[in-house]
């Protein structure tokens, strides 16, 4: 398609795209580029309560990271929060996009809009109902309680389990976006076609549409384990002081522990880990999938 | 003995009727078109036929049993698909071979038939390419052999060459009409292109707005058209103006100086003059006058438009190297009487 | 297609409703008439709306977190516009890796942009500064208006482009008369889309706002760890219909869907 906009001039060398795409080039290269550059070189500086930040350069930061059982717990805390909602935004948001699919409009433009509106909202106000929602009198406790299904409130707040509620709440339109795009692609007459052949419900669903949005399924994968394991505002109201994840971590070292050098190394990490993933994935996805879609 | 029977079926959207008490009935291993312009109901004939529409009223018989109470997937019907509609995610065998899983023929028998069908459409070298990595041409016969190695009992054909280019079209149509016949298997083709209809088929069902106007062999349909609707649709004719006189007790209908006998029936008055472009001559004496016009060459013939006092007319004539009138011409045209149909009144509404 | 289930139409109920609930139950405890977290049974009340106008904080927060929104949108557009019909209109070297540059920013989790800028600022001297929040804001929201007009731009036939210039036009005036009015659309959704980002815009935000310069969300968010009320939900929901105005107007001018998958729904 862009392709098919080659331009005639262009057929010399012309500089008219360097300048038309100039400025958002520097204004963006710079201010992503230096700072990180700059965040990656605090990492390797010390840190002490009455000297502050002292200019060596060391990996003590990422050895302390490393080896101190307490970073561990929270790595693993995040990363284990990110896979579980993951999975339940994939056992959430694929039906729901699959459902969505079979609808005829206006259900479907009007619930699509419910399932996806929320994206436009605060994460604050969303976070907040569920700050409000949880609590042993919240909606949610009382409504169970009342449902005869449990004797006494849970423990919502300040759980991973409120946790992972609440931030798959956040993500699962993310997961619904990326199976409804593929969907979107399929040829409906397929189906049609395998049950011409003698297929029945199950299998087309099996053998027939399953293969065709798994795609979609696993780069909706990509972005909420990304975006869930870099999560600071829900984590951060829900779970509480005491239930750190990385990023509510570097929050507390830059912005209270004033161990500028410590946080700096927490962000880098995470950083690294999480752009390993996404490309790792994104790669391993394309590789295996370019042969059969586009 | 009728193979397959469309009974008075109607498909009435709201308001709308997409079809409008089709009847037909189809003899095994004949090879029925669906032909007419967008919207005349012809693929929602066929989807009632495969199962994906529901009929509002009216039977399918196939086989002497009742097929609106089968399930689409146990109608054992092969049908192909405009846009072909091949798994994407399945290589050309495994997409020809789904159909055969489904009917759980075992592994050995598959792999057999399978190879057997790719060869019959020459796809044999593809068996283990993805759809998309294929060109049109080639997903379109996979798409063919996948809806033949079941052996239906019939075979749908949804438009589909209308995505080729027009020479691997022609090459298509041969290559379909060879295999149907080599296979015997009883097809029913929805088209919008009339040549691709007469080509093909051995009778023709012509749809307009929902309705069968003719369902006849294609070389009857085009020679005595049911109505001025199939004769605009199959072929091109020209409309004259004539009259219906009577003259020495008898009636004849005239066309400029020249006149026809005309049929019992007729009355006295102003009528309508059909006749093909090919069946039209040049002639020195007698015949209807006019001027030519345009001469539009098309390589294997050439196109002669003139104007005459009846109305404007279209003449083929073969590019066989006989010297041709030139435009601004004064010229005599003449044909037969049994070539022309003649409809009173004046003017045509379609 | 064939029509969705009772099993598929339950399930599909109890997604809707997880998906409502939280935004429900904040809209509801903003109309308590009570002084404490609690649902308005005894009937709707505007007091708390009426105590966010008394609240300096918020109000104040509410002008800068607009004023931001604005000028970084504003900004991230100026930028886009040229940015999205170099890449839309030419092919040339580097294209693709400045069509990925461009989406860069969404790569990078948050807290560590957040991190990065609060660095880059302090050793910049402009940290806690009005227009240090610009800048960050800015590198955030121009991919999703870079996205939007590029779209736009790659929808748009360059035939028609041609033509004006082969009936006189100079390169400006042809943007001017014909490409921008054609591209517009795209053009205000992105800078609908990018405002709304950034006024939503917290987590970055949080490490980089000064008590001087701080946004609503980051107000409200400072305010939630310490306590939870009614004032905080009603400013919520007043924060929710404002966005749903701006989907709304998002809706009219691109298309929702269209927005979010990048085709419509047939």
């Amino acid at each position: 398609m862009s392709a098919a906009t080659f331009d005639r001039r262009n057929e010399r060398v012309t500089l008219a795209p360097y300048l038309l795409s100039g400025p958002a080039l520097l204004v963006l290269g710079t201010l992503l580029v230096i700072p990180l550059v700059a965040t990656a070189v605090l990492s390797l500086h010390s840190f002490s309560l009455y000297k502050g930040i002292q200019n060596v350069y060391n990996f003590d930061n990422y050895v302390d990271i490393f080896t101190d059982p307490y970073f561990y717990a929270i790595y693993a805390r995040t990363f284990r929060i990110a896979l579980i909602v993951t999975l339940l935004s994939i056992l959430l948001g694929a039906p729901e996009a699959y459902i969505l699919n079979r609808m005829r409009d206006p259900w479907r433009s009007g619930f699509l809009l419910v399932v996806l509106g929320p994206l436009f909202i605060s994460i604050i106000s969303r976070t907040l109902g569920w700050a409000l929602l949880f609590g042993s009198t919240g909606l949610v406790n009382q409504g169970l309680v009342a449902l005869g299904l449990i004797d006494r409130p849970l423990q919502f707040m300040y759980s991973e389990t409120g946790i992972v509620i609440a931030l798959t709440h956040v993500l699962v339109p993310f997961m619904v976006i990326s199976v409804w795009a593929s969907l979107q692609r399929l040829d409906p007459q397929i189906e049609n076609a395998a049950l011409s052949l003698g297929a029945r419900s199950g299998t087309i669903l099996r053998r027939i549409l399953l293969p065709q949005v798994l795609p979609g399924v696993l780069s909706g994968s990509i972005i909420v384990f990304a975006l869930a394991a870099s999560a600071f505002a829900t984590p951060a109201i829900i779970g509480g002081r005491r239930l750190q994840v990385a990023a509510t971590l570097a929050y507390d070292e830059f912005l209270n522990t004033l161990n500028w050098p410590l946080g700096a190394a927490i962000a880098m990490l995470l950083l690294v880990a999480i752009l390993a993933i996404i490309l790792g994935c994104n790669r391993l996805v394309e590789r295996r999938y370019a042969q059969v879609f586009e | 003995m009728s193979f397959l029977i469309l009974d008075q079926l109607t498909k009435a959207y709201g308001d709308v009727i997409a079809v409008d008490r089709l009847s037909l009935e189809v003899a095994k291993g004949e090879f029925v078109s669906l032909l007419g312009p967008s919207g005349c109901g012809k693929t929602t004939t066929l989807q009632m036929i495969a199962g994906f529409v529901e009929p509002t009223n009216g039977r399918i018989t196939l086989d002497g049993g009742d097929l609106l109470s089968v399930r689409p997937n146990k109608r054992g019907l092969g049908i192909v698909f405009q846009s072909y509609a091949l798994f994407p995610h399945m290589t050309a065998a495994e997409n020809v071979a789904f159909g055969l899983e489904m009917q759980h023929v075992p592994r050995a028998e598959r792999e057999r038939r399978v190879n057997e069908t790719l060869s019959l459409v020459g796809l044999s070298s593809l068996a283990d390419r993805f759809p998309r990595k294929m060109s049109g041409g080639q997903q379109q016969r996979v798409a063919l052999a996948r809806a033949l190695v079941i052996r239906p009992r019939v075979l749908l054909l949804d438009e589909p060459l209308s995505n080729l280019d027009a020479k691997l079209r022609e090459e298509m149509q041969i290559e379909l009409r060879q295999i149907q016949r080599t296979l015997g298997t009883t097809t029913i083709l929805v088209t919008h292109d009339q040549s691709e209809a007469m080509a093909l088929s051995d009778r023709i069902v012509i749809m307009n707005r929902g309705r069968a106007e003719q369902i006849a062999r294609p070389d009857e349909a085009y020679a005595r058209p049911a109505s001025e609707f199939v004769a605009n649709f199959l072929g091109k004719t020209n409309q004259l103006a004539a009259s219906i006189r009577e003259t020495d007790g008898r009636k004849v209908v005239s066309v400029g100086a020249v006149v026809w006998p005309a049929a019992d029936g007729m009355h006295c008055g102003p009528a309508t003059v059909a006749v093909r472009p090919e069946r039209i001559a040049l002639t020195a004496n007698g015949g209807v006058s006019g001027i030519l016009r345009n001469r539009v060459f098309h390589g294997s013939h050439w196109l002669l438009q003139v104007e005459t006092d009846a109305g404007a007319v279209t003449i083929i004539r073969q590019n066989d190297g006989e010297a041709l009138p030139r435009e601004g011409e004064a010229i005599r045209l003449s044909w037969r009487a049994e070539d022309m149909s003649v409809t009173p009144g004046n003017g045509s509404d379609a | 297609m064939r029509r969705n289930g009772t099993l598929a139409l339950l399930f599909h109920g109890a997604f809707i409703v997880y998906i409502l609930a939280p935004i429900l139950v904040v809209c509801a405890v903003a109309f308590t008439s009570k002084g404490y977290l609690s649902l308005p049974t005894d009937g709707l009340s505007l007091r708390w709306f009426r105590a966010i106008a008394a609240n300096r904080d918020f109000v104040d927060a509410f002008w800068s977190s607009l004023w931001l929104g604005t000028m970084s949108a504003t900004i991230a557009i100026g930028l886009s516009v040229p940015a999205a019909l170099a890449i839309a209109r030419y092919r040339f070297v580097g294209r693709d890796a400045i069509t990925t540059l461009f989406q860069a920013p969404l790569m990078i989790p948050p807290a560590v942009l957040g991190i990065a800028f609060l660095r880059f600022f302090t050793q910049a001297g402009i940290s806690g500064t009005f227009i240090g929040l610009v800048l960050s804001h800015v590198v955030i929201i121009t991919p999703f208006a870079i996205r939007l007009v590029l779209s736009a731009s790659t929808g748009m036939d360059p035939q028609i482009e041609h033509a004006a210039i082969s009936l006189g036009a100079s390169a400006l005036a042809a943007f001017r008369r014909v490409t921008l009015p054609m591209i517009l659309p795209g053009v205000v959704s992105g800078w609908v889309l990018a405002f709304i980002t950034s006024f939503d815009e917290v987590t970055m935000t949080v490490f980089i706002a000064s008590p001087r310069t701080t946004t609503l969300p980051v107000r409200l968010f400072l305010y939630i760890q310490d306590n939870i009320d009614p004032l905080v939900a009603a400013v919520s929901a007043a924060l929710i219909a404002l966005t749903v105005v701006a989907m709304i107007i998002l809706d009219r001018t691109y298309g929702l869907d269209r927005l979010l998958v990048g085709r419509g729904s047939d």
